[in-house]
């Protein structure tokens, strides 16, 4: 089983931060088959990233199972500063979880 | 050999142990937010409806995508799309995938009309990004062609 990773890379560019993420996730879409025993994959996606700052939900997504394995996310948002902890986390269809945090630097 | 399976037996019910614990602690709130219907329907204007409640979209110049004219690999198809407008929601749908909706990004108050991200494309198909704004739906649309599918195996 993959380890379960968020790595986030946030700054500040001016008065706005730009948040980048990647999680380590196989994003299974169910429709895969195993070519050894010709069942299908079952599928295994991350429903739902929760990206925090001071408490305040700055971004929620809902993905399905077309977004890629490993997941990249990028986005960018006003009223933070450097030192300010983001939070980062995600929970998927098998009901697993994962959270991390990072300093905007 | 046979230790090693011994390991990766116990290591995985290990796993499974956290997981079944984390799924019974996780609130039905946050599971019942997921919009199920509109990423289980199989055409755009029924996702769009399941998902922000109408189907009026207008088109508008102001929302900008920027995805590959042609897409290698179906199954990393890298997005951008960016807005202008004071966004709610973003969304992505792919026209031609056994489900169009791809992802959709609820913005903050103080988020920009910005995300970026990477998809999986099943053949070449319209790419479509809904924005919601003062209570109102906006698209744009851009074409993508694929050579090679994502969603085969």
């Amino acid at each position: 089983m993959a380890k379960k990773k968020i790595r986030i890379r946030a700054k500040m560019k001016g008065d706005i931060a730009e948040i980048k993420t990647l999680m380590s996730h196989p994003m299974e879409t169910g429709f895969r088959k195993n070519k050894k025993t010709g069942k299908k994959i079952p599928p295994h996606f991350i429903k739902e990233v929760i990206c925090e700052h001071k408490g305040n939900k700055v971004l929620v997504a809902s993905w399905g199972v077309a977004v890629s394995k490993n997941p990249y996310l990028s986005f960018k948002f006003k009223g933070a500063a450097k030192g300010d902890t983001i939070t980062i986390s995600w929970n998927d269809n098998k009901g697993e979880s994962a959270t991390a945090d990072a300093k905007i630097s | 050999m046979k230790r090693r399976t011994f390991l990766k037996g116990t290591v995985t019910s290990g796993m499974l142990g956290v997981a079944a614990s984390a799924g019974l602690l996780t609130p039905r709130m946050v599971l019942a937010a997921w919009p199920e219907t509109a990423f289980a329907a199989k055409n755009i204007d029924d996702a769009v409806d399941a998902l922000l409640g109408s189907t009026a979209l207008s088109a508008s110049g102001d929302i900008k995508i920027k995805a590959p004219e042609i897409a290698e690999n179906g199954a990393v198809v890298p997005i951008t799309i960016s807005t202008g407008m004071a966004a709610e929601s973003i969304s992505v749908l792919i026209a031609k995938n056994p489900s169009p909706l791809a992802c959709s990004f609820a913005l903050g108050g103080s988020t920009l009309g910005f995300v970026s991200t990477r998809v999986k494309m099943g053949e070449t198909s319209d790419l479509v990004a809904v924005v919601k704004s003062g209570g109102k739906l906006y698209s744009a649309k851009k074409t993508v062609k694929v050579t090679i599918g994502g969603c085969g195996g």
